[in-house]
């Protein structure tokens, strides 16, 4: 091989390679946007014969679809919001004032930030059987706003921290309270930043299977992310265009709202962001 | 005058109304987090069941708990699952492959590098269960991929009975690989581009650069990457769950998994209790590396 052909290679062989790894990601995915159109969906992608949407006018037609999919939304919503609440209240000393332990209960919520919830499902099952909030919406809510809360103070704390503090200075000349100058004057700077919190806590609990998989046990109370694996085992082997259909209603939010995120994510995705402490 | 209302302001401040402010997050976090960690470790020195005697009779039964742990073999199969698992689909898979796609996508056509990387990240954004549902019709007996081996004439593998640990590691890495992609393009672009410059004049070929300059330089991303990533994927539980229910057998049953199992099937919380104990000190101890990894 000379040097040419050498040359040569270098430059279609990462091509080559990323086309490869493109294609094996795209197929699954295929799968799942093809036969929600197809008539006689199977396992295997296949072209269909014909194109329909009945599969998904199906879907959205049955009474417990929307239901599980209303029930998504008020919960992921609800979180979201509460969410940000807490978040921006907490948020408001740590990045305001002096405070004696701030640092370490920085460090403790980075800590909590990166913990698996997975691991604490079985003693908050039993919790929640105690303090009676085993199979009620407003539980899983509330345990979605606790395993987030580190997150979202983390997050929102380096947010508030580039708003600069002469402007609710300003605002306390002009009679404003404490509180009055972070909601009329700090939160609404942060909007984007807000808007990425609460992105994020939405698609997380929008996909999330397990938490309410363990706090929920009616059938009637359980959101879309449940009602997909309930239909899975139960028509799975049959019905695979309505599957396919209901998967992709059902992952629709978490797109666009990736979409958007990054509409407010202008900075780029680094790590960097969390080193300020 | 305005001089005072600031200070008024900033004496508001110094005094402990602070507590307003976080109490309730720090109330919430508490009851909902911190106390069933708590929990986690009094619980798993109980007996603690959903049915039958000890259901009424919560009992200290010692570190009873722990060393049925240790004689179970179930036990020391999840856990060389779960280290399968997390080193072929995050340390290995994620990682590699992430940092494989932010290195070949680099200085290559702007269109080309926009539809391999929607297509990574639709994996991503894509809830898990769905990712789930997508990779077992892939893997299914008559699906995708049977169908592409019936193609070269190739007979069909029933992917999910022989070689069940293979598809959820794919199926992982499916699921998560756009997200070290994202950081590995971040880290990249910070690479300052005179350094490979001047390495390229004192005739370094590109292995030695990679070696040499990049790898070196972006040493600290390579390791809160790797801490996220196995956090992420030491508490997956859906795709697995959805994908093969932990089986054949025992063949793909995780920690998670196995601690569903014993405390939601078997009934047995406080067995199953001490098992996400296991999972907890794991993620307790990479999170700490991952806080010092932050410090740097």
């Amino acid at each position: 091989m000379n040097a040419n052909q050498r040359k040569m290679v270098y430059r279609v062989l990462p091509y080559a390679i990323l086309t490869l790894i493109g294609v094996c990601f795209l197929l699954p995915l295929l799968w799942v946007l093809v036969s929600s159109i197809d008539p006689n969906a199977m396992q295997s992608l296949k072209m269909p014969a014909r194109f329909t949407g009945a599969n998904y006018a199906d879907v959205i037609a049955s009474r417990e679809n929307q239901r599980a999919f209303l029930i998504g939304l008020v919960m992921s919503l609800g979180q979201a919001v509460l969410l940000v609440i807490l978040g921006l209240l907490a948020a408001y000393p740590l990045s305001r004032y002096q405070m004696k332990y701030k640092k370490p209960f920085m460090l403790t919520i980075l800590f909590m930030t990166s913990l698996p919830i997975t691991a604490v499902m079985v003693p908050v099952y039993q919790l929640f059987l105690s303090i009676k909030l085993y199979d009620n919406t407003f539980g899983v809510i509330l345990f979605y706003v606790a395993s987030a809360l580190p997150y979202g103070i983390w997050m929102l704390k380096n947010f508030m921290d580039s708003v600069p503090s002469d402007l609710e200075e300003a605002a306390w000349v002009d009679g404003a309270s404490v509180f009055g100058g972070l909601r009329k004057i700090i939160a609404p700077l942060m909007v984007p930043g807000i808007c990425t919190v609460a992105i994020f806590t939405f698609s997380g609990s929008w996909g999330n299977f397990f938490v309410p998989y363990i706090l929920l046990n009616t059938p009637e109370k359980f959101p879309a992310s449940l009602k997909l694996y309930q239909f899975f085992g139960l028509y799975g082997m049959v019905d695979y265009g309505k599957l396919a259909a209901f998967s992709v209603l059902y992952a629709m939010p978490s797109v666009i709202l990736y979409i958007l995120s990054q509409r407010f994510m202008s900075k780029g995705f680094g790590l960097q962001g969390g080193t300020k402490g | 005058m305005s001089g005072l209302a600031i200070e008024i302001g900033r004496g508001k401040r110094k005094n402990k109304s602070w507590i307003y402010f976080l109490f309730p997050s720090v109330a919430v976090m508490l009851v909902f987090f911190i106390y069933p960690i708590l929990l986690t470790f009094f619980y798993s020195f109980t007996n603690l069941a959903l049915t039958g005697e000890s259901a009424r009779q919560l009992k200290f039964i010692g570190v009873d708990n722990y060393i049925r742990m240790f004689e179970d073999p179930t036990v020391r199969v999840s856990i060389w699952n779960t280290l399968i698992f997390l080193v072929g689909s995050a340390v290995i898979g994620q990682q590699v492959l992430g940092f494989l796609i932010a290195l070949l996508m680099k200085h290559k056509n702007r269109m080309f590098r926009r539809v391999i990387g929607t297509i990574v990240l639709a994996g991503w954004v894509t809830p898990e269960i769905v990712c789930a549902l997508c990779l077992y019709s892939f893997f299914g007996d008559e699906g995708t991929l049977n169908s592409i081996f019936s193609l070269f004439g190739l007979p069909a593998v029933t992917w999910l009975y022989t070689v069940p640990m293979i598809a959820i590691i794919l199926g992982n890495i499916w699921h998560g690989t756009a997200f070290s992609m994202l950081v590995f393009q971040a880290a990249l672009d910070d690479v300052p581009s005179e350094m490979e410059e001047a390495a390229v004049v004192d005739g370094a070929s590109r292995w030695q650069i990679l070696i040499k300059i990049v790898l070196p330089f972006i040493k600290s991303t390579i390791t809160t990457n790797m801490m996220l990533v196995t956090l992420q994927t030491l508490g997956v539980f859906g795709l697995i769950y959805a994908m093969t229910g932990g089986g054949p057998g025992t063949a793909t049953t995780t920690l998670p998994i196995f601690m569903y199992n014993q405390a939601f099937v078997n009934y047995q919380l406080g067995y199953g209790t001490a098992i996400s104990l296991l999972l907890l000190l794991m993620g307790i101890v990479l999170s700490l590396f991952y806080i010092r990894s932050m410090k740097e």
